[in-house]
């Protein structure tokens, strides 16, 4: 039941393009069907799950003489964010209903891409699993290069030729673990089983992992991702830093480091005080915690700061699964739900709310519009999204974070307290941003014509958000229930023998 | 088994000989009867009973799987040839479908028989094991090509992209001969497996060598790699489009898989090796460097190109770059790994060529500028062009990047383990991952700009658009079933007893 998430996106993809000419609400409408549904199927799925389970969905041979199947599978990791999914694939369909220009072709750019991400979250086949994976590139590329805005041909490019570079990475070190194994099986659980050697793991560990993590924010190769993120259309803002990039952090977990678990031993050497790549990956993370923070700092254009903050909030995420202990994995998995929510969020205000009105997203230019006044909704929105994402207790980013400065503190003492000093600096960037944008007083009334009010879709979206991230944030339980028995599956055995406390 | 009757040696050519027959009979009814008829009524009959004549080839290849060895490896016939042969046959009927609708040339018949002559050379070239035939059979396939590339009388530029074509050509053949004439006078045989056996045990010596190289440019020629890939770029450019077509599609088809068989079988004594700090002599670390540099070269070059058959022309030497991967490799899986590859991606070019020809008609060039727009002016054929060009991007599902993902799992799996070859494979991803750049270059142009000011919707004639789907979804299916083809392949050699 669960493929049919896949393949209702693909088909209502088809069918949009299908559509007579002109016909943009019906557009609209079967876009926002076909992400319903493909949430309900989701949560009837996560509903349904009993803890500790994988669940096979299809397994069919594919490719015969390679050993290649077309297995879907889930567990309580992939189900995580396959609700994930649902949730910011159906706001993002609220948040993209002014989209006037080539409706069509811009809803079935987007089931495309959201089928896709579905396909990355099922797969148990790795060859499915990297389909999927490249799949995802070519929707993003022309949604962002057609419907979007400042130097959107150049963010797209660079976002399409970043994510290319990562999977070809990928590719390499899938094909040398297929060929190496002799096995003729692509399946994930089988080649985790097999025990390459050492050596093999230490070289191909960190190619694997840093060609999803490209994907994921990893400093210094996320330079994609504020560019992406600016020039994108909100919709595809939302997908990129909401489920995008944890398609990143999920292939660095449920990918490199199952197969290759060895590869976060230690060299039995150490150059500046680095004695693994678990060591070199968390400071990396660190650094990106940090750099992500103090540019959002300073920046004017307001979308780059949310786009500055993801990378920083993907630090943790990156943090989180080298801290290879049980508190700290459980926490990155909860940490990609919460931020793949409150990012969407994020840029549905900015994006959506405030620079398809003021047509600027300046925050010097912002300040004297008295937005507080003029669009009150998206002033509260922005203030609760930015709460949450600095960490208030109550929304799913602090029990994220928590649990991952708790894993971080067991696994590098100095480096989580360089991630609290992260956690701060989040809280001022975002003051800032807000203050700037929303809260100028300068007692001059808003000079310009009124500006569009909110509408019903917009509050919508806003409102699914705000309960899901609300929901994650005070029964935290929910999601972690069905984490915590995922990670201790045979899957992860690997992991645990290798360093795992 | 040995056949000494020419009468069974005729039965064992029937599907080259109903291929020459069926051209015989095509200009021969264009030049009786068709005359005085429209030029498009004209094209459509001489195509119609050319495909007709292929298509009954293809019929008596797939009923009569016979396996013969005749004259001691002149005429070869066994389910991988008569695959392969297959696989060039219909290649060829769809450039014939493709041409029905070209006003180039008043000389229907003629054009018609160049192509099925073409075709009979490369059946023949396929089908044997002797230098002497290949030396022969490539000559047929490469005169008629020139012949083919020229045939725009209309505009210079068509005869000069011919000459270049055939200077070249000339040439590499002559290099070609000699390099054949010194496999003979070493082995006293101009078959593939006697030469090698004589070959055996000998040290590389220097006649060796030259005869290597010398194999090795004229092949490399044939197949447009670096160094000696000068004249593609005129010849895709100059060509009418269904000989640039059908000189990028089935031509690459015949030529990899001959020359994969020349340095398998021929050469096996002097193969060296090219793995990682374990470098031999030998003609595998020469086909590795031919490969790099056309890989480089190849991506490199396309980024800058404003035509689009240019563009192609130079993706088509970085392709050719990946396909030499295989040759480096020469294992049985390579050989799968590279028909699939080598078959699907003249598929998508022949789709690519046939999009380009709908363009370049409606607009009057095939600059980049042109195809500004495409997805509102033609929506059908700008999906297919999509397919089309991401098949050759790599990008799953589509068959390119199963090609890719095969050629590189079998240059992986050889003998020695993995590692040999893996600098190799790194640096064709890493070269790959430039390539999307101007494809996406490409598909941006015809998705993302806005057309023209007072551009009308493009006419695509109904038969072309048909072929143009027909190939796209031949493409997807084939990415998204391999084994459709594959177990084709595996069958054919299992049959062979490979």
């Amino acid at each position: 039941m669960l493929a049919w998430t896949i393949y209702i996106s693909f088909l209502g993809a088809l069918a949009l393009l299908l559509l007579p000419k002109g016909s943009t609400t019906a557009a609209r409408l079967l876009a926002l069907a076909a992400a319903i549904a493909g949430f309900a199927i989701a949560l009837v799925a996560f509903l349904q799950h009993r803890t500790g389970e994988l669940i096979t969905i299809t397994r069919v041979p594919w490719i015969p003489s390679l050993g290649i199947e077309y297995h879907l599978a889930a567990d309580g990791i992939s189900l995580c964010l396959v609700l994930l999914t649902g949730v910011i694939a159906i706001t993002g369909v609220l948040f993209s209903w002014n989209i006037e220009q080539r409706t069509k072709e811009f809803f079935a750019f987007y089931l495309l891409l959201i089928g896709s991400v579905y396909g990355v979250f099922l797969s148990y086949d790795l060859f499915l699993l990297f389909v999927f994976y490249e799949i995802v590139i070519i929707p993003k590329y022309f949604l962002i290069a057609i419907w979007g805005s400042t130097r959107r041909e150049y963010g797209a490019m660079k976002l399409a030729l970043y994510s290319f570079v990562g999977s070809a990475m990928v590719l390499i070190g899938l094909i040398a673990a297929y060929v190496a194994a002799g096995a003729k099986t692509m399946s994930l659980g089988s080649l985790a089983g097999f025990h390459f050697s050492p050596h093999f793991q230490m070289a191909m560990f960190p190619l694997v992992f840093v060609g999803f993590a490209i994907l994921a924010g990893l400093w210094p190769f996320h330079t994609w991702a504020p560019t992406g993120h600016v020039a994108a259309p909100t919709a595809a803002s939302m997908l990129l830093a909401g489920v995008v990039m944890k398609l990143g952090a999920y292939g660095c977990l449920r990918v490199a480091m199952t197969l290759f678990p060895l590869g976060l031993s230690s060299w039995g050497f150490h150059v500046f005080g680095l004695g693994s790549w678990r060591d070199v990956f968390a400071l990396l993370a660190i650094i990106g915690i940090i750099y992500g923070a103090m540019v959002a700092l300073v920046q004017k254009d307001f979308k780059f700061v949310i786009g500055y903050s993801s990378v920083s909030h993907m630090g943790f995420i990156l943090l989180g699964l080298m801290t290879l202990n049980q508190i700290g994995l459980s926490g990155t998995v909860v940490q990609m739900v919460s931020h793949g929510i409150l990012a969407g969020l994020l840029f549905a205000v900015v994006g959506r709310m405030v620079y398809d009105r003021t047509h600027t997203r300046d925050l010097a230019l912002l300040g004297p519009m008295n937005l507080n006044r003029a669009i009150p909704f998206a002033a509260v929105t922005f203030v609760i999204a930015g709460m949450a994402s600095m960490g208030l207790p109550g929304f799913s980013g602090f029990v994220a974070e928590m649990m991952i400065l708790i894993g971080a503190w067991r696994a590098f003492p100095l480096i989580a307290v360089c991630a609290g000093v992260g956690i701060v600096m989040g809280v001022v960037y975002v003051w800032r941003a807000m203050q700037k944008a929303f809260f100028v007083e300068d007692g001059s009334a808003p000079a310009q014509s009124p500006l569009p009010p909110i509408t019903l879709p917009e509050r919508l979206g806003a409102a699914i958000l705000i309960g899901s991230s609300i929901a994650v944030g005070l029964y935290p339980q929910m999601l972690l229930k069905i984490i915590t028995p995922a990670l201790n599956s045979p899957l992860f055995d690997g992991l645990r023998e290798g360093g795992w406390r | 088994m040995m056949i000494t009757s020419y009468s069974q040696l005729l039965y064992l050519a029937m599907p080259e000989v109903i291929v020459v027959l069926t051209a015989l009979l095509a200009l021969a009814s264009d030049l009786l009867f068709f005359r005085n008829q429209q030029l498009r009524v004209r094209f459509g009959v001489a195509a119609g009973l050319a495909s007709t004549g292929c298509a009954v080839a293809i019929g008596r290849l797939i009923y009569s799987s016979a396996q013969a060895n005749v004259f001691d490896g002149m005429l070869v016939a066994n389910p991988l040839t008569q695959l392969v042969q297959v696989a060039l046959l219909v290649l060829t009927i769809v450039t014939l479908l493709l041409c029905v609708d070209s006003t180039f040339t008043e000389h229907v018949g003629e054009f018609v028989l160049l192509i099925l002559l073409a075709t009979t050379g490369m059946m023949f070239l396929v089908g044997t094991q002797d230098i002497l035939v290949i030396f022969i059979s490539l000559e047929l396939l490469s005169l008629s090509l020139y012949a083919l590339t020229a045939f725009d009388k209309g505009t210079p530029q068509s005869s000069e992209a011919a000459l270049k074509y055939f200077l070249f050509g000339g040439v590499c053949s002559a290099f070609l001969l000699f390099g054949f004439s010194l496999l003979y006078g070493l082995s006293g045989s101009t078959h593939l497996t006697q030469i090698a056996l004589a070959l055996h045990g000998s040290t590389l010596n220097p006649l060796i060598v030259i005869a290597v190289v010398c194999t090795v440019i004229g092949f490399g020629f044939k197949v447009a790699a670096v160094p000696f890939h000068f004249w593609a770029p005129d010849v895709y450019e100059r060509a009418p489009i269904p000989a640039a077509a059908f000189v990028a599609s089935a031509s690459k088809v015949a030529s990899f898989f001959i020359f994969f068989q020349i340095m398998l079988l021929g050469f096996a004594p002097v193969e060296g090796s090219a793995a990682w700090m374990r470098i031999a002599d030998g003609w595998v670390p020469l086909v590795t460097a031919v490969a790099i540099g056309s890989m480089l070269l190849g991506n490199l070059v396309a980024i800058v190109q404003t035509s689009a058959r240019r563009l192609l022309a130079y993706s088509a030497v970085a392709h050719a770059g990946y396909m030499l991967l295989a040759l480096v490799a020469h294992t049985q899986q390579s050989l799968a790994a590279l028909l699939y590859y080598v078959i699907t991606y003249g598929l998508a070019t022949l789709g690519i060529f046939g999009v380009i020809g709908v363009v370049e008609k409606q607009t009057g060039s095939d600059r980049l500028t042109n195809f500004n727009g495409l997805s509102r002016r033609a929506p059908v054929l700008s999906a297919c062009f999509f397919v089309f060009i991401l098949s050759l991007a790599g990008i799953p599902p589509l068959a390119g990047f199963f090609g890719k993902f095969y050629l590189f799992v079998s240059a992986l799996n050889i003998v020695g383990g993995p590692h040999g070859l893996l600098w190799l494979v790194i640096f064709a991803i890493a070269t790959s991952a430039i390539s999307l750049y101007y494809y996406l270059q490409v598909l941006k142009r015809a998705f993302v700009a806005s057309p023209p000011a007072g551009a009308t919707d493009i006419q695509t004639p109904a038969l072309t658009q048909a072929v143009i789907i027909l190939l796209a979804a031949s493409v997807m299916l084939l990415g998204c079933a391999p084994h459709l083809l594959l177990s084709w392949i595996d069958a054919a050699f299992r049959a062979t007893g490979l």
